[in-house]
């Protein structure tokens, strides 16, 4: 076991696996010279060269495209969005040809890439910068989509996407880069897929993802000191969604908030909300509820930036109204 | 703002009151705490506070009239306000105003950052003032109505427990927004009322000649009602919830349910030589017949599956584990049946020891209510009550029960000699939807035979 910080889980990651394959590849901006927008890339072109890994021009879509056409020939390409507002611009190539492609040419042509950048808010990012997309990603037959709060999450994911032959779209948290936590040594790979219980309990399940996991676990810690004993769940993969433990959960305290920093309408959090309503339905003694960003665009202002996403008070505050404890 | 007289739930029982006689008179002016109406509760008259102001807009339960919990007697309003709205809606059920802001959760909207103010709808509903001028109740009425229009409000885990459990939804009083009777009420409710029916107790009277047929304990006497000479002709005592639901079930059982009785006598001879040797070579066990009896029953029901059913409408369900309720009485006169649970696959030892302890919690009701429920099969023993026969009412969802007498000395007859021997009657009451006369007769035979050859429960 070592204590190290997200963004370099990500790096381990990336470094292990570049060295076993050599078809793997990174590409995005400021991925080489730079070190990484983020420095998470610290280091891989001074140890792997520029055949492999790419400085790419301020183009989403013409990159994004590049990397799905190595990735149909042959190599694994893993490509950067500085942040994954800037993948709308790359939309299109992955949705229509990642996600697409094996079905389109008839299992002939596999797609094993991983679009991988920060997502959701930051600090005082502003509207256009700090939006949580991976609803977006969810909904597309053909992607999976991985979403890591801690580093041992971070790295086992990476790792486990790097080696799927499918398109994974691969969201970190530019908040969480600097967050430490113990990663096991040596090989470390989480399947995608599998969720992960942060904190068993039996009261309530608290469902987050992402930083919203730090967020639902300081809520428990101070629900407990009410007498509440929640359960904290990481989907860990958005898609394909771990529904088997999140159901297990619910079925065992009867009751579920999910907490997401996206927008309510259409966010993960209501897929979440219709997978446990239908499975544990007999099992629910209050409707589901959800802690989501405000329904507006990001405010600039810090204050106003506070106020739009989820914090532990508004999290205890759901969990004591399924326990009918106002 | 407008603010609507409802007819109080005055008490835990209440279903309906009556309106006595109205203290004030359409377009009296109202201020907080003047007396509106007294009303007649199921146990005591009071009088109905005011909490607002306002003038006397309506009246529109004429004194005298007797109406559900929950009904709106009156509007209480502005001079020039307009009412019509709320008195259009009366006799539908409305949540009553204080469930307004938790109403929220109801709707299902996302809790987004910034949470919008809770605006509760209308001002808090009055207060009932007892005339005896004691502590002023809990405030409004949540349940539905008896009578009213409204659909029962439970949340789906709510309802699977009240299926379960037997327990009528529409008794169930919700503590949810909007009345929704969630989990903790049903559990609430499952506590308090008994759900194995029997014959009626007597207060002990000596035993039998010989040991008794269960742990003797010293069971709390039901309250005594001498008759007091020269007193009135009679005194009504409303029923307690709790023999309101044994009324109902009981009745529930034997209405729909065709019950029919077998009884069979066995020979407890060896069972009694096993109870002793038992007891010698353990001297804390104190098994007890009803321990074995027990034991004997599952052993029983496993090999005659057809006995551990229940009929479910268009099915009968066969159970594939052995669970059985055993009737205990409790200390305030009441009635539960704690389960013991896979009782095929537990020693002896262990059903004396769960039996026991159940028992205790039973009779001091502290038991939870997965100890009292999803009994399959039901063992009620009168017989240290010195009852030697007697017929029980089946359980439902259950397709039988074994009631069990004393284990008395008499005269038998053993190859044309007359002998002492040492029997036991017992009744099988039979769901004739689920069980016919030959299969419930067959259970009983392998029971006879299970307790005259007790070696058969070591298999």
């Amino acid at each position: 076991m070592s204590t190290i910080t997200y963004r370099e889980a990500l790096n381990q990651a990336m470094r292990e696996e570049m060295r076993r394959d050599e078809t793997i590849v990174l590409m995005g901006e400021e991925v080489g010279f730079y070190q990484g927008a983020y420095k998470v890339s610290k280091g891989l072109l001074d140890e792997f060269g520029p055949m492999r890994v790419l400085d790419t021009p301020i183009t989403e879509l013409g990159f994004t495209g590049l990397g799905v056409g190595a990735a149909m020939v042959g190599l694994r390409p893993i490509v950067e969005m500085m942040t994954f507002n800037f993948s709308m611009l790359a939309i299109d190539q992955i949705v229509n040809s990642a996600a697409k492609m094996l079905y389109m040419s008839g299992g002939q042509f596999k797609v094993p890439i991983v679009i991988r950048g920060p997502g959701g808010a930051g600090h005082q990012l502003s509207a256009q910068h700090s939006q949580a997309l991976e609803s977006w990603y969810c909904h597309v037959p053909g992607l999976k989509v991985a979403m890591p709060s801690t580093p041992a999450d971070a790295k086992g994911l990476l790792k486990s996407a790097i080696r799927d032959d499918n398109p994974v779209v691969f969201i970190e948290s530019e908040v969480l880069y600097g967050s430490r936590g113990e990663v096991p040594d040596g090989e470390y790979l989480i399947p995608l897929g599998v969720a992960d219980i942060k904190r068993p309990g039996k009261d309530v399940t608290l469902i987050a993802h992402s930083k919203m996991v730090l967020v639902a676990l300081e809520a428990a810690k101070e629900l407990e000191k009410e007498g509440i004993d929640a359960e904290v769940v990481d989907p860990r993969t958005l898609r394909p969604l771990d529904s088997e433990t999140l159901v297990n959960s619910v079925k065992k305290t009867n009751r579920a908030v999910v907490v997401e920093e996206g927008w309510p309408f259409c966010g993960v959090g209501a897929q979440i909300v219709d997978t446990i309503q239908h499975r544990a339905f007999d099992y629910l003694d209050a409707p589901i509820l959800r802690v989501t960003g405000a329904d507006v665009p990001m405010p600039y202002a810090k204050n106003l930036e506070h106020l739009c996403l989820p914090d532990p008070q508004r999290v205890m505050e759901a969990a004591k109204r399924v326990l009918y404890r106002q | 703002m407008a603010n609507r007289l409802l007819m109080p739930k005055g008490s835990d029982t209440m279903t309906e009151g009556k309106v006595l006689k109205w203290l004030k008179k359409e377009g009296d002016a109202i201020s907080p705490g003047d007396a509106l109406v007294e009303i007649e509760t199921d146990k005591v008259d009071m009088e109905v506070e005011s909490v607002g102001s306002g003038v006397l807009r309506r009246i529109l339960i004429p004194d005298g009239k007797v109406v559900p919990v929950g009904e709106l007697l009156a509007v209480i309003a502005g001079p020039q306000e307009d009412i019509s709205a709320l008195i259009a809606a009366a006799g539908q059920w409305k949540p009553a105003a204080t469930h307004a802001a938790a109403e929220k959760l109801a709707t299902e909207k996302p809790v987004s950052a910034p949470p919008s103010a809770a605006k509760p709808a209308a001002a808090p509903s009055v207060v009932p003032l007892p005339a005896t001028g004691g502590a002023i109740p809990a405030v409004p009425p949540p349940a539905h109505p008896a009578g009213g229009g409204g659909r029962v409000l439970a949340s789906p885990l709510a309802r699977r427990i009240a299926k379960e459990s037997g327990i009528e939804l529409s008794r169930v009083v919700g503590s949810g927004p909007g009345g929704r009777i969630v989990r903790s009420d049903v559990e609430r409710v499952v506590m308090e009322f008994q759900t194995a029916p029997r014959k009626p107790f007597a207060p002990p009277v000596a035993g039998p000649a010989v040991a008794p047929a269960r742990e003797a304990r010293p069971a709390a006497a039901p309250p005594q009602r001498p008759i007091v000479p020269g007193g009135p002709d009679f005194q009504d005592e409303p029923l307690s919830s709790m023999r309101k639901t044994i009324a109902a079930r009981l009745t529930q059982s034997l209405g729909p349910v065709p019950h029919f009785f077998l009884t069979i006598e066995v020979d407890m001879k060896r069972a009694k030589e096993l109870r002793e040797s038992a007891n010698t070579l353990d001297a804390e066990l104190k098994l007890s017949y009803n321990d074995i009896i027990i034991k004997a029953c599952a052993a029983a029901l496993r090999t005659h599956g057809e006995v551990n059913a229940s009929f479910r409408g268009d099915a009968i369900r066969y159970h594939n584990r052995v669970h059985i309720g055993m009737a205990v009485a409790t200390e305030d006169g009441g009635l539960i049946t704690p389960v013991i649970r896979d009782g095929g696959r537990k020693s002896l030892q262990q059903i004396s020891r769960e039996a026991k302890e159940l028992a205790g919690r039973a009779r001091n009701r502290k038991l939870l209510p997965e100890e009292y429920t999803g009994s399959t099969f039901s063992v009620s023993n009168l017989g240290m009550m010195g009852i030697e026969e007697f017929t029980a009412v089946i359980n439902p969802p259950e397709g039988a029960i074994l009631a069990v007498g004393a284990v008395v000395e008499k005269p038998v007859v053993t190859e044309g000699r007359i002998e002492v021997g040492l029997r036991c009657r017992m009744t099988l009451s039979c769901d004739h939807r689920v069980i016919d006369g030959a299969t419930g007769a067959r259970f009983l035979q392998a029971l006879k035979q299970i307790l005259e050859n007790p070696v058969y429960l070591a298999f």
